[in-house]
């Protein structure tokens, strides 16, 4: 028996999990980035702070990693897959498996026509987080392009260090897929607050450089923002180039595996985190792709123990959650933003709370500085509670 | 079977009340208050879950 388990951030937690279910037959992972597995959530948080730690610590170390008796084969992407013969190649060797968890993550989308100019990045690799580290250690002025969660981290690192920053984003409100149009003006306030410089409705339409760096950002304003560093933080997409002929059924927007509610995509091949499209049973089957390191988690364990033992696999239905750090403020989030109504339960003083509503039961809240509840909300949109009753419970968290 | 929680890595981030309620609930300081250091050995499966839910290592179980 080898299960075979491709891509080793999020797929050493598969094997981590394939180990306690007291699998121990072999296990190959492969990962195409050549360096020991790490998380993410740093790279745009503590990682980019003054004070921060300076090198990206790998989650296991060597002698964990043979602990678990697994096949490591660093900076071996895999190009291609077989599921009918169960093998999975990468480039010029063949991994024939039994059981596969893929994990291969999504990859930042990178702005057109940039390669010929330094100084303008993506954030998604340990690599891209030490190059923005780097510019802002020596005083850049930052340019953000993108109001989503990474910009808008990388925004709150350089405003901490007191740099000058603007975020430009396309659309009149930030985070509107994420969070909603309602909380989407929160967040825009919040950066406000910061003193960064929040250009919305704006778009980007090329860059001035001199002697191959770039020195600004042009605008469709016709204004050009001067910037030593460029961030682009316009998303991602799956990483599923590899599957382009595996006969699985990809999303035709983004091309995200489509699973079914057991993570399965096809007989012996099963996927999670931000590479896959999962119904959540919980969301009157709504299809989610998730970017969130606890979905992925989450994701990629269960991921492994379907896959070594498909008679077990259940239906996955988690609560999405995740938190992104702003400033000094902790913005977090449970459920999806899908809604009929969004209601302002706790005012901004004291935090801030949104309750989202979908018929008559409690889908998704938002808060701003209430890590106490957050939890409460996400427990009680997991046992589907009414929506009266999570009402009554903000309230009472806000007298 | 005791539950540790080191609260100068903790974040507040609650992936360990998600996973066992009954055991952890992060508090008034934005960091994980442990209800019940010692537990049954019962509650072993969740706890684990737990423990490995959390996003920045701060859990431990040691029996």
């Amino acid at each position: 028996m080898t299960l075979a388990v491709v891509g080793a951030s999020l797929g050493l937690r598969a094997v981590e999990s394939a180990r306690r279910t007291g699998y121990d037959g072999r296990i190959v992972l492969l990962g195409a980035e050549d360096r020991l597995p790490y998380d993410r959530p740093p790279l745009s948080k503590a990682f980019l702070a003054a004070d921060g730690p300076v090198a990206v610590e790998p989650f296991l170390g060597a002698d964990d990693l043979r602990d678990l008796g697994v096949d490591l084969r660093l900076g071996t992407p895999a190009t291609g897959l077989d599921p009918i013969a169960r093998e999975i190649h990468t480039g010029d060797t063949t991994v024939p498996y039994d059981a596969a968890v893929i994990a291969t993550g999504a990859a930042a989308r990178v702005l057109p026509d940039t390669e010929g100019i330094s100084g303008i990045h993506s954030l998604r690799t340990a690599d891209d987080s030490a190059a923005i580290r780097s510019a802002l250690d020596s005083g850049a002025r930052t340019v953000v392009i993108g109001a989503g969660f990474i910009g808008s981290e990388v925004a709150s690192a350089a405003r901490k260090r007191g740099l000058p920053v603007s975020i430009v984003e396309a659309l009149d409100t930030p985070l509107v897929r994420a969070v909603g149009p309602e909380v989407g003006e929160v967040c825009a306030d919040l950066h406000r607050a910061a003193g960064t410089d929040l250009r919305l409705g704006t778009r980007v339409t090329g860059f001035a450089s001199q002697d191959g760096a770039v020195t600004g950002v042009q605008l469709s304003t016709g204004e050009t923002l001067p910037a030593d560093l460029v961030v682009a933080g316009i998303g991602a997409e799956p990483a599923t180039g590899w599957l382009r002929d595996s006969g699985l059924l990809l999303h035709e927007r983004d091309g995200g595996i489509i699973c079914d509610g057991t993570l399965a995509a096809a007989h012996g091949v099963y996927a999670a985190g931000d590479v896959a499209h999962v119904a959540n049973a919980l969301f009157d089957g709504e299809l989610m792709r998730l970017e969130h390191w606890t979905n992925a988690a989450e994701q990629g364990a269960a991921a492994a123990r379907h896959a070594l033992d498909p008679a077990s696999a259940r239906v996955f239905s988690a609560v999405p959650y995740f938190w992104s750090d702003w400033y000094s403020h902790r913005i977090q989030f449970v459920g999806t933003p899908r809604a009929d109504e969004v209601v302002v339960a706790v005012p901004a003083e004291d935090g801030f709370t949104a309750l989202y509503r979908r018929g008559d039961r409690l889908v998704g809240a938002f808060t701003v500085d209430r890590p106490r509840d957050i939890m409460k909300y996400r427990k009680r949109i997991a046992a589907r509670a009414p929506w009266s009753e999570a009402v009554a419970f903000a309230l009472e968290t806000a007298a | 079977m005791r539950i540790e929680a080191d609260l100068n890595k903790c974040d507040g981030l609650g992936m360990c009340e998600a996973m066992a309620p009954d055991f952890f609930e992060v508090g008034d300081e934005g960091t994980v208050v442990v209800l019940d250091g010692n537990p049954g050995e019962e509650h072993r499966t969740d706890l684990a879950a737990a423990v490995d839910a959390c996003p920045v290592l701060a859990l431990k179980l040691v029996s």
